[in-house]
């Protein structure tokens, strides 16, 4: 028991590290309210789910910024948008301000 | 007991082409005892309800003009639209003037999410027929505000009910069994 009860505080520790860090926000909590014997795994499928979006993105997004012939920021723009869409939901606080910076950087056409 | 079986539990169907926010919504709208479908897209939305709507016609034989779902306390009728606006294809926006143009399902509420806080849309959105417009994330506390649109519907079934009561008696059995199999193969989540 006294494993569990450590191990319990140790992530609440770091949850809140993370949240006082800016990486979670609100929204994250929401999540894990949301989680309840009914749906026991909500948060990790859901995060799971997360990281293969930003994989599959992240992806795209490379490939496009990779174009020999020109970027077509459109097209990073709108993985751009998709990824700031998904972290927001979850409470990726920190991505999804990136992807604000980022968009605005789309738009100036910047690729550095 | 006959017409006072009124529906315990509220249908709503979600429509988002993010996966995740799929997951969200429908998270959301079960923790509050909703039914809920989900699907992808707007196209698949008028499908489901299309489908919904043939099933209801051919057991109906009044001009009922309202979502005849809603009418039947067990059918598998939807009570709520929710969908998100940005989606490929036919957006949100487009779905709700779908929704309103048309006389089976004009009456059902239609709530439209969005990322970008833009007043214009809001507007646009609400002037057209949406009962409310939602930013992203989407909360609890956003799913709260769907309860008095959806009691809203039950007090014009309730109504309708009484007007149709000796007819419908025997029907409303027979119903779930009809109607459960197509909502089964529909569940596209």
């Amino acid at each position: 028991m006294d494993v569990v009860n450590q191990l319990q505080r140790q992530f609440i520790d770091y949850s809140a590290s993370l949240h006082r860090e800016g990486f979670l926000d609100d929204q994250f909590t929401q999540l894990q309210k949301l989680q309840d014997d009914n749906s026991p795994d909500f948060v990790v499928e859901v995060a799971s789910l997360f990281f293969e979006d930003c994989e599959k993105l992240i992806n795209n997004m490379a490939r496009a910024l990779e174009q020999q012939q020109g970027v077509d920021f459109k097209q990073v723009d709108a993985s751009v948008h998709q990824l700031k869409g998904s972290s927001s939901s979850i409470g990726a606080m920190r991505v999804k301000d990136v992807c604000i910076a980022f968009r605005s950087f789309c738009e100036a056409q910047n690729r550095e | 007991m006959g017409n006072m079986a009124t529906q315990t539990q509220f249908h709503v169907l979600a429509v988002d082409d993010s996966l995740i926010d799929r997951k969200l919504i429908e998270r959301l709208l079960k923790t509050s005892s909703y039914q809920v479908t989900a699907v992808d897209s707007g196209s698949k939305a008028l499908e489901f309800l299309g489908l919904n709507g043939e099933n209801e016609d051919e057991e109906m034989d009044s001009s009922v003009e309202s979502v005849s779902a809603a009418d039947e306390d067990h059918q598998v009728g939807v009570n709520l639209i929710i969908t998100d606006y940005c989606m490929p294809g036919m957006t949100g926006y487009d779905l709700l003037r779908k929704i309103k143009q048309s006389s089976s399902f004009k009456d059902i509420p239609v709530v439209i999410m969005s990322s970008e806080n833009i007043p214009s849309r809001i507007n646009r959105c609400l002037e057209d027929g949406a009962e409310e417009f939602f930013l992203k994330p989407v909360k609890l506390s956003d799913v709260n505000k769907l309860r008095p649109h959806l009691m809203k519907g039950i007090t014009t079934k309730n109504e309708m009910q009484s007007n149709t009561n000796k007819r419908k008696g025997s029907e409303e059995i027979q119903s779930p069994d009809r109607t459960r199999p197509r909502y089964n193969e529909l569940e596209v989540v």
